[in-house]
Parts: structure tokens; C-alpha cells; sequence
């Protein structure tokens, strides 16, 4: 079975755990940089990006998380998370990790009141999903080896880049596991 | 179609902040030290709770300037207090783009009967409980997120540690009894039924519920979070600290290691002097603030 982490520093990480051991892999919670070598694939919960890149740089995460994505290992970012993966950060001089070639916009759809649900179509996953929005992000544009998996309103939310992936809202604040089967599918084939 | 102000969206909000602390601030400065800090969100308000106690009088809803201010300063989310039962204080909260609203008994109460009817708003509420009566009572008004009352503005956490433990004794109690005594558990709490059997079925509450009132110190953010809260809110303790930068960074740090002793002790060295503290005794039973709230 593969074991699939979630950085564990703030944000939804229970429901990340649960979503993952619905979908067939052993889940973990990963507080520490040394616990990411226990792990296959890892997953960057929803949260609040600027308290998680404090939290990443005080814990010495940085470089760690670079490097696990180097060596070929899976990386999900939800929301927040896709945030700290993407390499251009609309209105920021500097990114975060900087591993997949995206643009994002922070709050994109609004404050908390503009916060939303909506069901969209992600492309090799299906169609209906029930996707939850919160003071989410959108991808303004990506590079040409990122491949779009899902849109709304003509704003890209969802997105894969080799082994790395990211979704604007949260698959795991609702019972449809079929992202989180999706991305551990992925981890099963890059561990060959 | 999309749908605004669902539960989901609205709980969903707070399962983002859990594991954070969320601080008050009276103005942009300070919501920036707090942002800088490594708070998941801040509380915009007029004055801190210790100095509402000291100022007596009626405590109401922070002048919108305030909240305007904190909002155009800070990216994390911006939560603000309305008083109990005032509507009006809450759609202007709500009218003015305001990511939470917490119904709050540190404020003066506008209604002595009820609780604003939260279901209504697009914008999620987090409200106070010392026991799991008043958290499911809140629950069924629609809250999206609770937190335990302490006793706020004092500094001293004993109020904050009874009712975390309170209310998490009752969930354990509940999960574990048979289901032909939760409706007499419902009559004696006061809270309702369907509430109850919901919290029942999960195993825990259907919300987030977080820690506040008293705490001071990062050993005390950190206690809170051992007793099983899921985040902390610290009014007074970190801008009526004498350095509240490494109050509020210590605080973050203790909250996310809570249970990594030699962290902690790291992070308390030399911060600093905390809040003066009040002995819970010492308040007058009409100033308690715990016991605002029905």
C-alpha cells in the first residue's frame, strides 16, 4: 500500500487523512522534514498560505519540500497549497516552492461571503464533482507542460504538471474521493 | 450554478484555520504584527477584551472605520464582533465584506433572550460555549464554528480550561451512551435533539471548535490545544504583553508543536513579560463575561 503524507503544520488535515485512507492509501500526518522520507506522495492541505510559509521556513521545510519533489515524488497542493506550489504569485515579488509553472491570483473569487459551491468537470477524473471554494485561488495561466483539468467560469481551478497537481478548492471537505483516488493512482505509478 | 453561504462553505471556512490562532487587533499595525506573526486570521475590534472591562460601560460593534482599516491591511481573514442578538450590527459586519462575525458576550448583549438566528447570513459566525448545551444550541442557530467562552480579558486560563474540558467531557458522554438516552441528555442540556444525535454519529462535533478567553503565554495556548481545542484565540494576550511581536510569534509556534516540550520552552525564553493577570474571584458575578450568553 502506499503511504501518502500531509503537511501537518496548520489547516484541513484530518479530512486530507480521512479522504486518502477512503481512497485505498495509508495516510500520514508529517510535522517534522525528516518524517517526508516515510512517504510516497504528499499532499499541501487548504489553510492559510502566509501561516503556512512561516511555519515551512521555521521548520526548515523549505528546501526539504523542494527536494521531495525532485526526486520524481507526488505533490497535491489544495488551495493554499496550490498557492505555495506555484512559481508566479499575481501581485508578489517572490513564490513559494516554485515547482509548478503557474500563475496564480490569491482570493481570486472574492472574501468569505463570495465563497462558494459549485459541480464542475475534471478531465481523467469525471464529471459532477462537487467542488467546495473558499477565499479560494485561480490559476491565471499556465506553462505549456501544464495540462488544465478543470475550469470554471472560464477561470482555470484545477491543474496537473507531471507529478505535481493542484485544485483551487477543497476535495476534502465533501465525501467525493474520486481527486484524492486520482492523485493516489499517481502516486501508485511514479513509485514503479 | 454555484451556491453561496452553504454549510460547507461556511464550516468549511473554519476547518481552515484550525491548528492557527486567531489574535485581536484594534488597528493596521497590528494586524500586520499579527499577519507577520503567523495568525491564520484576526479579530478587528474597537478595544482588546481586558480594556473593555476596564473601561466598563456599554462594549458595542467596532467602528467600521476600524474594521475597514484591518481589512485593507491584512490578507489572512478578517473576523469582527457583533453584540448578541443585534442584527443590524451583524448585516453591517456582513454588508461590509467581513469573512466571520463572532456573536460575542464580550460585547454588551442587545437581546437578553436570543441568539441571532445565524442560518440566515451568507457569512459564517463563530459564537462562545462554556458546556455542550450552549455549543449545540449555538449549532442549531446555524454557528459555523465555536469556541469555549473562558473568561475573557483576564489573563488567567481557568476559566478556559473548564469549559474546553466541559464540553469535551459531554461529547465523549454522548458518543458513548445508547441512543434511548439522548433525548432526556437533550432535555437536561437544553439543547436540541437532532443536534445532539448529528454529534452522536460523528463522534465529535460537527464544527471547529476553538479555545479563548485567558490565554496568556505560549504554555497556555498550548495546554488549550492539548485539552483538544482546535486553534486558539488570544484577545488581550499578545498586544497587553510587553513584546507583543514575540508574544504572537511564540504563541503560533507553541499552538502548531504543542506537544514538543523543548520547543516550548525555547519559544517562552525571554519574550517578554505577559498580561497582568486577574484572579477569576476577584470580578464582580455581573461582570463576568461567561455568563453573557443563553
Amino acid at each position: 500500500m502506499v503511504r501518502i503524507g500531509v503537511l501537518g503544520l496548520q489547516g484541513a488535515i484530518r479530512e486530507h487523512i480521512h479522504a486518502i485512507e477512503a481512497s485505498g492509501a495509508e495516510g500520514m500526518v508529517i510535522k517534522r522534514k525528516e518524517q517526508l522520507e516515510e512517504v510516497d506522495g504528499l499532499i499541501l492541505p487548504g489553510g492559510e498560505s502566509t501561516t503556512m510559509r512561516r511555519l515551512i521556513d521555521k521548520y526548515d521545510f523549505f528546501d526539504a519540500l523542494i527536494s521531495f519533489g525532485k526526486q520524481g515524488k507526488p505533490i497535491f497542493g489544495t488551495c493554499a497549497g496550490l498557492i505555495l506550489l506555484a512559481n508566479n504569485i499575481h501581485g508578489q515579488e517572490q513564490a513559494h516552492l516554485s515547482l509548478m509553472d503557474i500563475t496564480v491570483e490569491r482570493n481570486a473569487f472574492g472574501r468569505q461571503r463570495e465563497s462558494f459551491e459549485a459541480s464542475l468537470s475534471v478531465e481523467g477524473v469525471g464529471e459532477d464533482f462537487e467542488a467546495v471554494f473558499i477565499r479560494a485561488p485561480y490559476i491565471v495561466e499556465v506553462g505549456p507542460e501544464t495540462e488544465i483539468l478543470a475550469s470554471y467560469q472560464g477561470k482555470i481551478v484545477a491543474a496537473r504538471q507531471g507529478h505535481y497537481m493542484c485544485s483551487a478548492f477543497h476535495p476534502e471537505l465533501t465525501e467525493d474521493y474520486r481527486l484524492t483516488a486520482y492523485f493516489t493512482d499517481m502516486v501508485k505509478e511514479y513509485q514503479k | 450554478m454555484s451556491k453561496v453561504g452553504t454549510d460547507r462553505v461556511k464550516r468549511g471556512m473554519a476547518e481552515m484555520q484550525k491548528g492557527g490562532v486567531i489574535m485581536d487587533v484594534v488597528n493596521a499595525e497590528q494586524a500586520k504584527i499579527a499577519e507577520e506573526a503567523g495568525a491564520v486570521a484576526v479579530m478587528a475590534l474597537e478595544r482588546v477584551p481586558s480594556d473593555i472591562r476596564a473601561a466598563g460601560g456599554v462594549a458595542r460593534m467596532a467602528d467600521p472605520t476600524i474594521v475597514e482599516e484591518v481589512m485593507n491591511a491584512v490578507s489572512i481573514p478578517v473576523m469582527a464582533k457583533a453584540r448578541i442578538g443585534h442584527i443590524v450590527e451583524a448585516r453591517v459586519l456582513e454588508s461590509m465584506g467581513v469573512d466571520y462575525i463572532d456573536e460575542s458576550e464580550v460585547l454588551t448583549p442587545a437581546d437578553e433572550v436570543y441568539h441571532l438566528n445565524k442560518k440566515e447570513y451568507t457569512v459564517p459566525f463563530v459564537c462562545g460555549c462554556r458546556n455542550l448545551g450552549e455549543a449545540a444550541r449555538r449549532i442549531g442557530e446555524g454557528s459555523s464554528m465555536l469556541r469555549t467562552k473562558g473568561e475573557p480579558g483576564t489573563g488567567n486560563i481557568v476559566e478556559a480550561v473548564r469549559h474546553i474540558r466541559e464540553v469535551n467531557a459531554q461529547v465523549r458522554k454522548l458518543v458513548n451512551m445508547s441512543e434511548d438516552e439522548v433525548m432526556t441528555y437533550a432535555k437536561d442540556l437544553g439543547a436540541p435533539y437532532e443536534v445532539l444525535l448529528d454529534i452522536k454519529d460523528r463522534g465529535r462535533l460537527p464544527v471547529v471548535n476553538f479555545a479563548a478567553g485567558g490565554v496568556a503565554t505560549p504554555a497556555d495556548a498550548a495546554l488549550m490545544m492539548q485539552l483538544g481545542a482546535d486553534g486558539v484565540f488570544v484577545g488581550s494576550g499578545i498586544f497587553k504583553s510587553d513584546n507583543p511581536a514575540n508574544f504572537a510569534r511564540s504563541i503560533v509556534e507553541a499552538t502548531t508543536h504543542y506537544e514538543d516540550y523543548d520547543l516550548i520552552a525555547k519559544v517562552s525564553k525571554g519574550i517578554g513579560t505577559a498580561m497582568k493577570g486577574l484572579e477569576i474571584s476577584t470580578i464582580a458575578p455581573e461582570e463576568r463575561m461567561q455568563d453573557r450568553g443563553w
